[in-house]
């Protein structure tokens, strides 16, 4: 092949995909897809159009999969009606990537635990999280229900070669500051437009630094700031987890090339970044903890959610946690995002810590992360949650507030009752 | 793609796809039933406000959030005819099209019109007629790429074009 011109990771994946030398942003491309997810909201809607077409045959059966994990357990009998639709049409095309019960956990947490997701993998999913897997270097991005049917029927879909806004992250983190203030903090920078149609790709030092739950984290949130996707590079890291989880499969290793083109450059010195929160009712309205201008009390605190559902937030939880107590005005619902981290919580000892300070575990579920259950908030009412919108009525009823931290502020705040520091509680560092 | 006539209902920037559906909600795929409660958590009667070929006039970013469908079903099925927004989210954008809401992108409209207002738009021609306050805008017309799944009635019935005459 002939030296093409250098390209932005997003267009290297693509360029990859359609065995082309170069892309251009802009340019309309028709891409075959790798894997397809919807759950159990956006699957029945899909299932309606797809069966309408009468085209009774799926692209390849083995590149679906069917998640039942936002109303998981069943909340209410029409919820359970949508799940029995998924169930059938599962069996009746030989799905056997079908989620429900006890082996299921919240998608984005999961695909990347059953080794669904590789470098350089086209992912659509009906779910606006899916960009999740661009922590894996995946081209990956949430669409609707038809979208999906769609890609059921053809094996692709069409994308606009997106514009790149590389995000270079450098210095030494602080303590107990995560992948979750880097995000919030960015999308506080950026705005909730502020990569409205582009690809975000992570970069820097830290970046390298950062754990591979705390790379989900920030692909999570891509889409926050209006994102397409919400790339990182394959590094030794991707290459050890994606080893773990799928031995079987050949890893790409996919980096962007040096002097690529982006449409913005934006710089971050970490050493300056502190824990923050994201204020009521937009991801960006972020603030410095530390620099709240009055105690914000609250009544619930929410850990869990394909953004900060992982065996790590679970730690951190953990370390604040233990020999302490919730504090008695409010609710602490702590939600192992999948069986596997529930399980792994409990081989050490974390669950044990949770029910002794007064939390409440409960199964995997997406639950009150979108106001499903498990977790309502009544009028009025403020929590502290480690998920990734506080839009108006996002917990619960509309007059509710919903304050958006990492995992070490909300189980701080779990502890002492208002929105704090681990400072507070006089701990310096997590070890 | 025929002319649009209605009355202006105005929203200001990232309306979300909470507030436009709220997730308690999504346990059902029937569009009366969806929109039946559009935009309920901002404006409790919106549903019962419009009449139909209403058209909503908002500011940047409208329909960020989550992946539901249900967010453009619900809008259409309560009645309003088109969208005219300063920008949309991107999952939004795909989706209206999908099912077939007209969405037109067009920062003047979005900033000079005011609630209760009366528009003509004319999606061939890219025009948008503010009758009440007499102002004519053009704006960019739709990508030919969008406008062929418009023409065809939605996502799947112009996919099936392709590949029955494959
Ligand atoms: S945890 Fe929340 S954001 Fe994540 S998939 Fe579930 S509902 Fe969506």
């Amino acid at each position: 092949m002939k030296p093409s011109s250098p390209m932005t990771l997003a267009e290297k994946i693509l360029a990859y995909k359609l065995k082309v030398l170069k892309v251009e942003p802009g340019e309309l491309i028709e891409v075959p897809v790798d894997l397809t997810l919807a759950n159990d909201i956006t699957a029945p809607l899909a299932i309606k159009t797809f069966e309408e077409t009468h085209i009774n045959r799926l692209f390849d059966p083995e590149k679906v999969v069917l998640v039942m994990d936002h109303f998981t357990p069943n909340k209410d009998i029409k919820s359970a009606e949508q799940v029995r639709i998924c169930r059938e049409f599962a069996r009746k095309y030989g799905i056997k990537h079908y989620y429900e019960g006890g082996n299921c956990g919240i998608e984005h947490v999961l695909l990347p635990e059953l080794g669904l997701t590789f470098p350089g993998d086209i992912i659509i999913g009906a779910d606006s999280h899916t960009c999740t897997y661009g922590a894996v270097a995946a081209f990956a991005t949430g669409v609707g229900s038809t979208d999906l049917a769609a890609a059921w029927i053809t094996g692709k879909t069409w994308f606009k070669v997106p514009e790149t806004i590389k995000l270079v992250y450098y210095g030494k983190l602080k303590p107990w500051v995560t992948g979750k203030d880097l995000i919030l903090y960015t999308i506080g920078d950026i705005g909730v437009d502020g990569a409205l149609y582009k690809a975000m790709e992570f970069s820097g030092e830290t970046v390298r630094q950062l754990s591979m739950a705390d790379r989900f984290t920030m692909s999570n949130m891509a889409i926050e700031a209006g994102a397409k996707v919400g790339l990182f590079e394959v590094d030794k890291k991707t290459v050890a987890f994606l080893k773990k989880v799928n031995p079987q499969r050949e890893v790409l290793i996919i980096k962007p090339d040096r002097k690529a083109n982006y449409s913005e450059v934006k710089e971050y010195d970490v050493s300056k970044i502190d824990l923050v929160v994201a204020l009521p009712h937009l991801p960006s309205k972020v603030k410095l903890v530390k620099e709240l201008s009055q105690k914000i009390f609250i009544d619930q605190v929410v850990i869990g959610s394909c953004t900060n559902g992982r065996i790590e937030d679970l730690s951190i939880v953990a370390k604040i946690l233990k020999g302490r107590k919730v504090n008695s005005n409010l609710r602490c619902i702590i939600i192992p995002a999948t069986p596997k981290v529930y399980q792994e919580a409990l081989k050490r000892g974390y669950l044990e810590v949770f029910l002794s300070a007064g939390a409440m575990v409960s199964p995997p579920t997406c639950g009150p992360c979108l106001g499903g259950h498990m977790g309502i908030l009544a009028k009025g009412e403020r929590a502290v949650a480690t998920t990734n919108r506080n839009f108006i009525g996002r917990m619960g009823h509309p007059e509710s507030e919903v304050y958006l931290a990492g995992p070490a502020v909300a189980a701080v705040s779990a502890v002492l009752g208002y929105i704090g520091t681990p400072e507070e509680l006089g701990l310096k560092t997590p070890e | 793609m025929k002319k649009i006539r209605g009355k202006v209902w105005k929203f200001g920037d990232n309306i979300d796809t909470d507030v436009i559906i709220p997730a308690r909600y999504l346990n059902t795929t029937d569009p009366e039933e969806l929109g039946k409660h559009c935009m309920e958590d901002l404006d409790p009667y919106f549903s019962k406000k419009i009449s139909k070929g209403d058209i909503i006039v908002a500011g940047k970013n409208f329909g960020c959030g989550s992946s539901r469908e249900h967010a453009p079903v619900a809008i259409k099925a309560c009645g309003i005819s088109c969208i005219i927004a300063e920008s949309f989210a991107r999952i939004f954008y795909r989706n209206a099209f999908n099912t077939g809401l007209l969405i037109l992108e067009s920062p003047e409209v979005a900033s000079e019109t005011e609630e209760g207002d009366e528009l003509e738009v004319y999606p061939e021609e890219g025009k948008i007629v503010n009758l009440t306050k007499n102002k004519t805008y053009h704006i960019k017309p739709i990508p030919p790429f969008m406008k062929a799944i418009l023409e065809d009635g939605g996502l799947i019935p112009h996919i099936l074009k392709k590949y029955q005459s494959a």
